[in-house]
């Protein structure tokens, strides 16, 4: 069979089934075609040998009764992979292998997928192009220089590109639907708690979640199906009757109610985007869906709260990083020398800005005019939330300010960057479930993706509104193989 | 608001990473840069609102105090840079 590459994920799980295609197959075609784009740079350490051995041992003694059979897929570089290196796109963790697996990626591979590699990501998940990565940029299929978005800029382009049937990601301010907006794919951020944070490398972790990033919304589904479970080995994991989101996934959104939050019109957005956002609107009418004008009026505050707490709690979380138990180490003259050495030499620029700002915002004098406020604000745009799902079943606005923009475009304005995140932020914020889905290109030809925001713990909502205006919207990402020579 | 060389020296020595000259004059701009940003939240008044601590309104569940993993140490001890038999070492802190 031909372009195994090409086949979704869905199809690949019933051709492995049917016994039309062997595991082997399907792992040596996107381990060929992952050695053949190594100039995107998706990948940060590669596992192919184990993975074609594992999909051998699979074939000899197929369990064809599992969710992901015989699947091979890479996982983002953030969530800890036993006994295969875990780097977190950091310097300080450039040696560290892990003796014990994440919760997500052992669910995964309990439904008998195989693990082909990790992929490449902001360092510590801080940035939103990829290029804050120890292992450097990471292409964007789409097109030369292009960044594909990040935190999770691996796994979007690896996705974008067939390298993987499908990936996962984290978000702790966008970094899955942004990257996913990016590069025509489709990238979803569960709720808080319904995924477990055990074995992911904490970076913000009131914020932090893991989901799926995949080529279609059946395919996403499918994967949050088998990542979403109670666990408690996270104090933060919700018991929540989970649904089976694939086989209860429908088109039948006649009646739901869809919100348009007015204070997504932000100033200076492109015309494109304004004019993919109507388009949107149009396609969820046609959908059947009624459409509501609603407010969300501390949507502006929403940034500003965000890099005040994300900051806070990863300076937090980054203490454990002092060259003593693990990673990297800087030799020094004494012990707070080697601390400060260590942590100079081993975290990058956007790291050191982050913890800086985290410790200054939680430092004497400073705790209440900037934490507390912080906290408080979180708290009104939570409220705005609830007070607008008292109106409607979930909230459609645009993914990203633009489309992808060109590597080292914003990489001397932090504010600049920061800004990417201007409609995905306050959904971390809520704690609330959001998925991005390509809905149309730009005029340069680069994708944009609109955002469909649901209440806590209704993923299967967003994913079926996603489902229906997926069809009618019928999305062709244009990608050319110019990486393979 | 303007956040000074002290300062970052300051924030450097508290956050534990060392700073020169060079790099705390560029950390000093872009921080100023990202609390200009910041101080928006200024523009709301809060007196009278709630911190949020927890996105989610649920009580942490308990659980029976056990011991689940044993035997640990070569897997805890693996990573480390340096280290005689089982312990971490670092550099002299006792003259």
């Amino acid at each position: 069979m031909s372009d195994i590459t090409k086949q979704s994920l869905s199809e690949l799980v019933e051709n492995i089934k049917s016994k039309k295609l062997s595991s082997s197959e399907v792992t040596k075609a996107f381990v060929e075609r992952s050695e053949k784009s190594k100039e995107l740079n998706a990948y940060i350490t590669e596992d192919y040998a184990n993975a074609l051995n594992k999909a051998k041992k699979f074939d000899e003694k197929p369990n064809l009764d599992l969710k992901l059979s015989g699947i091979p897929m890479a996982v983002k570089d953030l969530f800890c992979t036993k006994d295969l290196r875990t780097t977190a796109g950091s310097k300080i963790l450039n040696n560290f292998v892990p003796t014990y697996e994440s919760t997500v990626t052992q669910n995964i591979w309990n439904e008998g997928a195989i693990l082909m590699g990790k992929l490449n990501c902001d360092e510590f998940a801080m940035g939103s192009s990829n290029e804050t990565s120890f292992f450097g940029n990471v292409q964007n299929p789409i097109d030369k220089n292009l960044v594909p978005g990040g935190s999770s800029g691996g796994s979007s382009s690896a996705v974008a590109a067939q390298l993987t049937p499908i990936t996962i990601g984290t978000d702790t301010g966008g970094s899955i639907r942004q990257p996913a907006s990016f590069t025509g794919t489709v990238g979803l951020k569960p709720t808080y708690g319904s995924c477990s944070r055990y074995g992911i490398v904490a970076f913000a972790s009131s914020l932090d979640q893991a989901g799926p990033m995949a080529q279609n919304v059946k395919d996403c589904a499918l994967l949050q199906e088998v990542i979403s479970s109670y666990d408690e080995k996270d104090s933060t994991s919700i018991d929540f009757k989970r649904n089976e989101y694939s086989k209860e996934l429908t088109k039948d959104i006649k009646g739901k109610k869809i919100g348009i939050p007015k204070e997504y019109r932000v100033d200076g957005m492109p015309k494109e985007i304004e004019g993919l956002w109507k388009k949107g609107i149009e396609y969820a009418k046609d959908c059947g869906a009624e459409i509501i004008d609603i407010s969300l009026p501390h949507t502006n505050y929403a940034l500003p709260t965000y890099y005040i707490v994300a900051p806070a709690e990863a300076s937090s979380n980054l203490a454990r990083y002092d060259g003593v138990k693990y990673g990297f180490r800087a030799e020094g003259e004494n012990l707070i020398d080697m601390y400060e050495k260590t942590r100079s030499e081993g975290f990058g620029a956007e790291v050191q800005r982050r913890i800086m700002i985290g410790t200054y915002v939680l430092s004497s004098g400073y705790y209440d005019a900037y934490y507390l406020k912080a906290q408080k604000v979180r708290k009104l745009i939570k409220n705005d939330f609830d007070d607008a799902y008292e109106k409607v079943d979930a909230i459609l606005t645009p993914s990203t300010p633009s489309s992808a923009f060109k590597i080292g475009e914003k990489t001397n304005d932090p504010v600049s960057m920061y800004l990417n995140d201007i409609f995905t932020v306050p959904v971390n914020l809520a704690g609330l479930p959001g998925i991005s889905i390509p809905a149309g290109h730009d005029a340069k030809g680069y994708p944009l993706g609109l955002q469909i925001i649901g209440k806590a713990f209704d993923e299967q909502n967003i994913l079926n509104i996603a489902y229906a205006m997926e069809e009618k919207i019928n999305f062709k990402n244009n990608i050319t193989d110019w990486w393979i020579k | 608001m303007s956040i000074d060389l002290k300062t970052i020296k300051h924030i450097s020595k508290l956050s534990r990473i060392s700073v020169d000259e060079k790099k705390a004059e560029k950390l000093a701009g872009d921080l100023n840069s990202i609390f200009d940003f910041i101080e928006k939240l200024n523009e709301l008044k809060t007196d009278n609102v709630e911190p949020l601590t927890s996105v989610v309104e649920t009580t942490l569940k308990l659980r029976s105090d056990e011991v689940k993993s044993k035997n640990l140490r070569d897997q805890v001890i693996k990573n480390s840079p340096k280290e005689n038999e089982d312990y971490f070492v670092v550099p002299k802190v006792i003259e």
